[in-house]
């Protein structure tokens, strides 16, 4: 199964539609346990991007990644805005000059997101973040592909633990971002990273999957 | 035929739920820019894509300019603090969002004369990413640039698990000081030390009676009944710590003023800046009852004020509250927070 940069942009064409489908019960997640600005946040950045997309056709999927995450750093703010743009930078600089990838590239391009994420903004898995819906995927992507699990099972399995980490964020304590202000407030309340970021996850494995099934 | 009338009432409600005298709620940022600058043209300049306010007679020669910036609908910090004896530049983000780096960058860029940037970054994840990838880009150009946090908020437990505390009050406090400092040529590293000095000495806590509705999100950041208020508030509209039935102006003076006090703590001899603050719809007459009951708290503790600040200037848009914010000063503090001032927002000296 291989991946174009075609697919890329298709990938992020979605990402931006649904995440403005979305905006609504973001900015409500964030209301709880935030200052209620995340889904519009999110949405203006990948409007943006989706404004932009024209301009990358035919550049590779590195340059298409660090270009989107140039994007989101300029125009999402936040912790979003820093956290969600290096994550993409990081991605692209992964996957430099390649026109076509492959799981293990996903896999690496992933791995690499999630570096950048930490490194940026110094959360652990349990903090009650996007990490706890991303680390888990990566977790489950990494184990099924090293033990040749079907790959459409081994999508499917990881979008289950993207959803098993968002959920498990409810009865989290906030140790980072505005949540933490809320001491035990913050308990019981899904967090608003988290569930962006399952969504965007939740769509780039759905669309590999169809790839991978129409191959 | 009931449930359609139900359904229009529903939604006539839904619209009518913000009422704010603003035209589209994605124009209020660059709109209140525009305003900000016609109205000030002799004091500053504002430059949009990327949004940052400087000061018009920048960059100023063999000073370190000093920078901040954070969401917007804190007004009058941080954009109305630029001017003479305070900010260089101040980069204001969409409302309660934190700026983005291509605005520090720039800002910096346009107000650097070459001696160095100190930024004053408020503790908020947003904001201390935004601020480190702005100084990343900058110090990869050559330029000095160094960062001090403002984490004063008590209401927050200090911790190794948690953001750890907001930056509030103190920092329109730290502007002012440093900024005086600043103007008279203090090097980065003495400006530096100023500012952490004045971070330590500071303490806040705010509440709020009303939540605050940001424009483009359209209905309230929380729900408060009306025989309620929440201890604790930050100023972007989140909910605080602790929500108690409300109580009349002298108690909740003295729980703001105990959890301050005791924090520092604060001791008898101490001399002390005392910086009462609306956080936005609060009017000047229940500042001054809340000044009343602060001054005879600190009096009864043998606590000093030796300057004051009390008014509006540190917001969370429309809400309805008041910060209390104590700042221990020394000499040097003093005489800087007396040094002249001309800024939209602070104007005294000149």
């Amino acid at each position: 199964m291989k991946l174009t940069n075609k697919d890329v942009l298709e990938y992020l064409k979605k990402a931006a539609e649904l995440l403005n489908e979305n905006r609504e019960y973001l900015t409500e997640l964030d209301s709880a346990i935030g200052d209620a600005d995340h889904g519009i946040n999110m949405d203006r950045g990948f409007q943006t991007v989706l404004k932009n997309l024209p301009t990358l056709e035919g550049k590779d999927i590195g340059a298409i990644l660090k270009a989107v995450g140039m994007y989101l750093v300029s125009t999402v703010g936040g912790a979003s805005g820093p956290l969600y743009g290096t994550a993409f930078i990081q991605a692209g600089t992964a996957l430099a000059g390649k026109f076509e990838i492959d799981e293990q590239d996903i896999l690496k391009a992933m791995q690499a997101a999630l570096d950048g994420i930490i490194m940026r903004g110094k959360a652990e898995r349990g903090d009650k973040t996007m990490i706890d819906t991303i680390a888990p995927a990566i977790e489950s992507l990494k184990k099924s592909l090293s033990n040749g699990t079907d790959f459409v099972e081994a999508l499917e399995e990881a979008t289950r633990a993207a959803e098993e980490g968002m959920k498990s964020t409810i009865p989290m304590l906030a140790k980072k971002g505005r949540a933490s202000y809320l001491g035990e407030r913050s308990i019981g309340h899904q967090d608003p990273g988290a569930t962006s970021s399952y969504l965007l996850i939740k769509l780039m494995l759905e669309l590999i999957k169809e790839k991978q099934i129409n191959n | 035929m009931l449930a359609p009338l139900l359904i229009y009432l529903l939604v006539f409600f839904k619209e009518v739920k913000m009422k704010k005298l603003i035209n589209k709620p994605e124009d209020v940022v660059n709109e209140s820019l525009e305003g900000l600058a016609l109205a000030f043209p002799e004091l500053i300049k504002v430059n949009f894509n990327p949004n940052f306010v400087y000061r018009a007679d920048a960059p100023v020669k063999n000073k370190v300019a000093v920078i901040s910036g954070g969401g917007s609908g804190h007004e009058p910090m941080h954009v109305g603090f630029v001017g003479k004896g305070m900010l260089d530049a101040a980069c204001p983000g969409q409302v309660f969002t934190s700026p983005t780096p291509d605005q520090m960058y720039e800002a910096a860029k346009k107000v650097n004369s070459g001696k160095g940037i100190l930024f004053i970054v408020k503790n908020y994840s947003g904001d201390i990413m935004n601020f480190e990838m702005a100084a990343d880009l900058l110090k990869g150009e050559g330029v000095e640039v160094q960062s001090v946090i403002i984490d004063d908020d008590v209401a927050v437990q200090n911790s190794l698990y948690t953001q750890g505390r907001r930056g509030v009050g103190t920092t329109v406090l730290a502007e002012k000081i440093v900024g005086a400092a600043a103007e008279k040529g203090y090097p980065l590293d003495k400006l530096t030390e100023l500012a952490k000095r004045v971070n330590a000495n500071g303490r806040s806590m705010g509440m709020a009676l009303t939540p605050c509705t940001v424009p483009m999100a359209g209905k309230p950041t929380f729900e408060l009944a009306e025989d309620e208020m929440e201890i604790g508030i930050g100023i972007h509209g989140e909910p605080g710590r602790e929500r108690m039935k409300l109580k009349p102006a002298d108690e909740v003076t003295e729980i703001l003023a105990e959890a301050i006090i005791n924090d520092l703590p604060f001791k008898a001899g101490d001399e002390v800046l005392a910086f009462v603050n609306s956080m936005g719809g609060t009017p000047d007459s229940e500042l001054f009852i809340v000044y009343r009951k602060l001054h005879k708290i600190l009096e009864s503790k043998g606590i000093k004020i030796a300057r004051k600040l009390i008014g509006r200037y540190i917001t969370s848009l429309e809400m309805q509250g008041v910060s209390i914010t104590l700042l221990r000063l020394d000499e040097e503090m003093k005489s800087l927070w007396d040094e002249p001032v001309l800024t939209p927002g602070l104007r005294w000296g000149i």
